[in-house]
């Protein structure tokens, strides 16, 4: 039972008095998190601090909430810069504390109560926890590792001994079932050690590296180093699942839109439309819903799990939108329901949250379809990367004058490249360029949205 | 009674209601203040055991911020005998029944399975599923019926618990049966991200008519009008007359619990609008115009709301956790094989931690 009652010791109140130093260590501030961000401090080494004083801006995945002081003292040091991206359980700031007061147990992650779960932000996470595989799967892709070495198979106790004895699994071959390190293995590698050099390699690309992961942009002489957080994270993570996980394949198709420029001209100069921002993008949108009505198969996604595919009845458009945190791609919902001065309301309204930075998380999601206008940007065409959960994303280039084949002559005229990426286990090439073509054709002759409603 | 029940409006004013002020002729200048003081107190544990989460001492905690005159004005309504069922959110009622602040936070900081004995304080532990303890309100109250006394039973739950299954099926026997059972409404406007207008197309009391429940809707910022028509609804129960349906139209100020932020999804304008409909600032004021409040007394409230906090620090701080093995206790009653066999595994698990342990 001596154990037993060394854990519950270990986690019981110490007293300490007189002047102590006292580390503060950055807490799971939501539920289940292994991260955040320290977004600015409030206080600065050598200040007085009150009990329950904001000392800090953190933002978690869930939310941006003010940091309390847990005590009464002197801040002795910052160990983090504003920026930086914190791993809960990592030190953040020390006090020096007068007089006696209770120690808080050691911060361990505290137990998740409610089953909220949380987003796995960290690359690390799996990593502590490898996943037994049972076979391959369909559709099965290697894993990312950040470290390119495959994590070594190890259990909770025998890792605690590891690192008390200072012995790096990932140097270990285990010899228990199924290549699991046991602690005859550790207990091995800890008397007779590995050779110094290849130690210290090991050692010294880590340090590398976690110098260069920890700082809040470290700089050399030949580059520098910037942390990614936030939005600009979460849009890299987004991008490396839909790559490694859906087959895509790009169709491009330039049009001679000249009498959409020249209807939409027309169309301000009504009274309907005085007020509106009509622009290129909201004629795309009509003419990407008109389409998708007679292409269902576009509107629609793959189901990992249950390897079938959901179309859906309504479009639900997200724009990709270019903010100052990174890429946001905020949705309009039942798009296809809109008219067009409908349709370049809900645009408008849509850039100025998302460049003002309010758009709110339930306009974040559920998307059906996407348009990517990098047109914006002045470039003719791109092969965008198909948002997750969607089967086809369309890029829409810049508008230009260019010489065009009109009417047996060379003219100048409006031409766009549209490029239009698709999920290859949704759609087929015969699909997702008919379903181009469509758009082509509403966008070179709008009139012929009589015929295909 | 239809329509908004007031006693004391946001700018503090005292208002005639003939039809319910008889039910708090008896709370004096006196009485009110120590409502006063209940509400300072309890929105200053709240601020500490908010404070405590962000420090890494809690795992989570779900602030009452806004719905202090609510739980106050209907908390301190009850009798000993009364029996409580509420949600996670209810930490002045439990206040109000006298279970220590150190017991309010245990199960928060992961210590313990329930923070306090149900039968100790008549109030079960706090209900985490949404409206489920409305359903053990009106069984408990049943049970009332049966025994024949008068103690009636109180479900407190939210606006969104009233669109769950759970809370319509405790209504439909809580009438059929005319059990003896409060249910206490605190329509605080948001369930989690979810505004009202968007999941009642009536007002929430309105829902009650059609179990045949009389609804009562009370401004839930002010403490003598909840009070007030808390007492006429137990009375009601005690009585023999069956349930009553109380809706405290109120606010939640703050995030759902320490894991939200409520900027994403409401505006500003709206916490400035309920900032105004304060239910402390109210009374303050009130009592002000009167002179029971005065410099003196109000720094005496905030001295003991202040004594209260450190109380509830050092003891959230001194709470030891518990040892790993007692998680198998209070399983079975009786003895279990298979959990003994589990408890074993897990011994033998702990074991192999000891030559690490030994050298810590």
């Amino acid at each position: 039972m001596s154990i037993v009652r060394w854990i519950a010791a270990t986690h019981s109140v110490s007293w300490v008095s007189v002047m102590a130093v006292k580390e503060f260590v950055l807490p799971d501030l939501g539920e289940g998190l292994t991260e955040s961000e320290i977004v600015a401090w409030h206080i600065k080494e050598g200040d007085t601090v009150e009990l329950n004083q904001v000392i800090a801006d953190v933002e978690t995945a869930k939310a941006l909430v003010e940091l309390p002081s847990p005590h009464a003292g002197t801040v002795t040091h910052l160990y983090v810069e504003a920026g930086t991206t914190v791993a809960v359980g990592e030190r953040i700031v020390s006090f020096e504390v007068a007089g006696a007061e209770p120690s808080p147990a050691p911060a361990e992650a505290p137990p998740n109560l409610v089953g909220y779960g949380a987003v796995t932000e960290s690359q690390d996470a799996p990593a502590r926890r490898p996943r037994r595989e049972s076979g391959p799967r369909l559709g099965s892709v290697p894993r990312l590792e950040s470290s390119g070495t495959l994590p070594r198979r190890s259990t909770p106790p025998v890792r605690r001994l590891a690192s008390q004895l200072g012995v790096d699994l990932q140097l270990l071959l285990g010899t228990g079932d199924g290549g699991i390190i046991t602690r005859a293995d550790v207990e091995a590698a800890a008397s007779n050690p590995t050779p110094r050099a290849e130690v210290a390699t090991v050692e010294s690309a880590k340090a590398n590296s976690a110098a260069a992961h920890s700082a809040a942009g470290s700089d050399s002489a030949d580059s520098i180093t910037v942390p990614v957080t936030g939005v600009r994270r979460l849009m890299a993570e987004a991008m490396v699942r839909s790559v490694t996980t859906a087959p895509q394949a790009t169709v491009f198709l330039s049009v001679d839109v000249t009498r959409t420029v020249d209807l939409l001209a027309e169309l301000r100069a009504t009274p309907e439309f005085t007020n509106l921002r009509l622009t290129f993008l909201s004629a795309v949108v009509k003419a990407v819903c008109s389409a998708l009505a007679r292409h269902p198969e576009v509107n629609s996604r793959w189901n990992d799990a249950t390897a079938d595919i959901t179309k859906f009845r309504h479009v639900t458009l997200g724009i990709a939108a270019a903010t100052p945190r990174g890429l946001l791609v905020p949705v309009i919902p039942a798009a296809d329901s809109l008219d067009l001065a409908a349709v370049a309301t809900a645009l408008d309204a849509l850039v100025k949250t998302s460049r003002a930075g309010t758009t709110r998380p339930a306009d974040l999601s559920g998307g059906t379809f996407t348009i990517s206008n990098v047109g914006a940007f002045g470039v003719d065409a791109g092969t965008p990367i198909v948002n997750n959960g969607e089967a086809a994303i369309l890029a829409v280039g810049a508008v230009a004058r260019r010489p065009w084949e009109w009417e047996g002559q060379l003219a100048l005229r409006h031409v766009a490249t549209l490029s239009l990426s698709f999920d290859h286990r949704v759609l087929d090439g015969k699909q997702s360029s008919s379903f181009l073509s469509d758009v082509g054709l509403l966008l070179s002759n709008p009139a012929r949205a009589f015929a295909l409603a | 009674m239809s329509g908004l029940v007031q006693l004391i409006s946001a700018d503090g004013q005292r208002l005639p209601a003939p039809d319910v002020e008889t039910w708090v002729a008896d709370i004096d200048d006196e009485r009110l203040l120590a409502l006063y003081e209940d509400m300072v107190v309890v929105r200053r544990i709240d601020t500490e055991a908010t404070a405590l989460q962000r420090q890494g001492e809690l795992a989570l905690w779900p602030p009452l911020l806004g719905q202090e005159a609510a739980q106050i004005g209907s908390g301190r309504a009850l009798r000993d005998d009364d029996f409580v069922f509420a949600s996670y959110r209810e930490n002045a009622v439990a206040y109000c029944r006298g279970i220590s602040v150190t017991d309010l936070v245990r199960v928060w900081r992961g210590t313990t399975q329930s923070g306090w004995n149900p039968f100790t304080y008549n109030m079960a532990t706090p209900q985490v599923i949404i409206g489920a303890q409305t359903l053990h309100a009106t069984g408990y109250a049943l049970g009332i019926q049966n025994r024949g006394t008068d103690a009636v039973a109180v479900a407190y739950f939210g606006d969104g618990a009233t669109s769950e299954g759970d809370v319509n099926e405790a209504m439909v026997f809580a009438a059929s049966y005319k059990a003896p059972v409060v249910f206490f409404c605190q329509n605080n406007q948001w369930a989690i991200s979810e505004p009202v207008r968007l999941q009642s197309r009536t007002s929430i009391v309105d829902r009650a008519l059609g179990f045949g429940i009389p609804g009562i809707q009370v401004d839930g910022n002010d403490v003598l009008a909840v009070m007030a028509v808390t007492r006429l609804a137990l009375d009601r129960a005690r009585r023999g007359e069956g349930p009553t349906f109380i809706e405290a139209v109120t606010y939640r100020m703050g995030p759902h619990t320490t894991a939200d932020d409520p900027t994403r999804y409401r505006e500003p304008a709206e916490l400035a609008e309920w900032q105004v409909k304060d239910p402390i600032t109210r009374l303050a004021t009130y009592l002000r115009a009167r002179g029971v409040l005065t410099d003196e007394s109000s720094m005496a409230v905030d001295n003991t709301a202040d004594q209260v906090a450190a109380e509830l620090r050092a003891g959230c701080l001194g709470l030891a956790d518990p040892e790993p093995l007692s998680l198998f206790e209070h399983v079975y009653a009786a003895p279990h094989s298979r959990l003994a066999e589990q408890r074993d595994r897990y011994l033998s698990y702990l074991q192999m931690f000891e030559p690490a342990g030994a050298t810590r």
